[in-house]
């Protein structure tokens, strides 16, 4: 019941957002539409437009006609302390200059120079990302409640928890039990948050006009921090012991062992996650959008060709959807998995109960 | 590259989002899952070995019970054995017996046959002896005359005479 009214909530809130955003489209003309029409196409720019973060969601233009929702903007600076507006203040190409900021390059800088600016705005990666786990926490938590009162536990599991069983499961088993032994279980929240937490944000990254959170070099920076420091706080002193000093190595080999392998640990194993995840995450964007500006350079040449090559290109572009939800599940289980056997290297070998994969079958 | 370039904004908003989001979930939706899924597991786990465990004991009563009526099956046919064996055991008792008692009743009654035999033929001999005394006694007191009165007299007595 209560989820209902929370879900209808959401609904309204979400359909006054879109109404206020047209009005917001309506209210405020200008002229500076026109001149755009009339550049030359320039892919590259689109494209890391689409792919970037934004300070407002951006859907369409046309003509004077801006379709997009506008975001708080959050700054601080030691000079000027703290300042909260909405990004429609820089107007739609950032052209205008707003309590001393502007927009330079899609980012905003202080207008005097020397001002030193901390931006924690709800860019649209932020909001989109907000919203999405908001919806997500609020399915997971009316899923946990089902399990509480016993659906799933003393009886069959119905409905969304079948969608979401064997998913959670397959981390269980296949991800935690496996890499981290008899430890598992405490590792569960943290693994299952990652996956779902990459897993929804990729998802919903994929429909067409919102932002791509989960590939932001941002986004996946601090899943590999969090998970380096998740890595570096199981280690047993036993897992340093043989770092610093492996056995049955030369002194010479030691020397140049030692680097590579403190190396592996701190920058190239998170290092690693972080750049496999942006890239894949990235790149599906990168493909589909390139796709979709081929039709427009094709249309720069002769209308015809536009025309005739915007078949083969949804085509692709349909082709490389399906290949971006497979990617989606693939990297975020990817991430998690590898994030597990990290873990489980940290205390390999340290209680020998634990040995990867020695854990017993639950049935 | 501005791609690359992690913005500060999206960091601090990231982690506070990651981590809001595993307290939440880690309190509200992970930890109910994994132990009902792992209670439920348990559960399964433990219902199979029951069944499998009476399957078992029914196995073993059903074998109980055929042993069972085995043995009472022979401990039956011992018993008609037997009741048999007592049945001509006994006949054939009680048949010797009344064998027995046939024979002792018969050699009793011929017994007794001989004895009354006897004392007949003592009596006989005691009359035929009377007899001829009491004959002997009157041919001597009666004087004979002549040879043929003397024969006719004794023709005469002796026709009296009739045995018994």
């Amino acid at each position: 019941m209560g989820f209902r009214s929370v879900k209808s909530l959401l609904v309204a809130t979400f359909s006054i957002f879109l109404i206020s955003v047209s009005f917001q489209g309506f209210a405020q003309n200008n002229e500076d539409g026109e001149a755009k029409t009339e550049e030359k196409f320039d892919p590259t720019t689109v494209i890391l437009n689409h792919v970037q973060d934004g300070y407002s969601f951006h859907f369409f233009t046309i003509g004077d006609f801006h379709a997009s929702i506008p975001l708080p903007v959050i700054l601080y600076s030691p000079q000027k302390g703290l300042s909260i507006f909405s990004s429609s203040r820089f107007g739609h190409e950032g052209e205008l200059t707003y309590e001393g900021y502007k927009m330079e390059n899609n980012k905003i800088v202080a207008v005097d120079e020397g001002v030193k600016v901390y931006d924690f705005s709800m860019t649209r990666n932020v909001v989109q990302m907000l919203l999405v786990l908001t919806l997500f926490i609020i399915l997971m938590i009316n899923i946990g409640k089902r399990y509480k009162k016993g659906i799933g536990v003393t009886s069959a599991p119905t409905g969304v928890q079948n969608l979401l069983e064997p998913v959670i499961i397959f981390i269980r088993d296949e991800v935690a039990k496996v890499n981290l032994g008899s430890r598992w279980e405490r590792y569960m929240p943290y693994l299952l948050t990652l996956f779902f937490f990459i897993l929804v944000n990729a998802l919903f990254g994929m429909i067409p006009g919102v932002a791509n959170v989960a590939g932001n070099i941002a986004f996946t920076l601090i899943l590999g921090v969090i998970a380096l420091i998740v890595i570096l706080a199981s280690t047993t002193t036993h897992f340093w012991k043989h770092l610093f000093w492996p056995p049955g190595v030369p002194f010479l080999v030691k020397l140049i062992l030692v680097p590579v392998e403190l190396a592996g640990v701190f920058i190239i194993k998170p290092g690693a996650l972080i750049i496999r995840l942006f890239a894949n995450m990235i790149a599906g964007h990168i493909v589909i959008l390139a796709f979709i500006s081929l039709i427009f350079i094709f249309g720069e040449m002769s209308t015809v060709a536009g025309y005739s090559f915007s078949p083969f290109s949804v085509l692709f572009i349909v082709f490389d959807y399906f290949i971006e939800i497979l990617v989606a599940f693939i990297q975020a289980f990817i991430f998690t998995v590898l994030t597990a056997i990290f873990i489980g290297q940290g205390f390999e070998g340290s209680d020998h109960d634990l040995h990867p994969g020695t854990h017993d079958g639950m049935l | 590259m501005e791609l690359l370039n992690p913005n500060l904004g999206l960091i601090a908003w990231t982690t506070v989002a990651f981590l809001i989001t595993l307290w939440i979930l880690g309190k509200y939706a992970w930890k109910p899952i994994v132990s009902g899924l792992e209670k439920r597991e348990q559960n399964i786990a433990d219902s199979i070995q029951a069944a499998e465990k009476v399957k078992q004991e029914m196995a073993a009563l059903k074998s109980e019970n055929e042993e069972l009526l085995a043995k009472a099956r022979d401990e039956r046919a011992q018993m008609l054995r037997e009741a048999k064996e007592t049945r001509d055991k006994i006949i054939a008792e009680a048949k010797e017996q009344a064998r027995q008692e046939t024979n002792k009743i018969v050699s009793d009654a011929q017994a007794v046959i001989n004895q009354q035999k006897m004392a007949a033929i003592t009596e006989l001999k005691n009359n035929v002896g009377k007899l001829v005394i009491e004959v002997s006694e009157k041919v001597l007191r009666r004087e004979l005359a002549s040879k043929e009165a003397q024969e006719q007299f004794i023709h005469e007595l002796t026709s009296e005479v009739k045995l018994n």
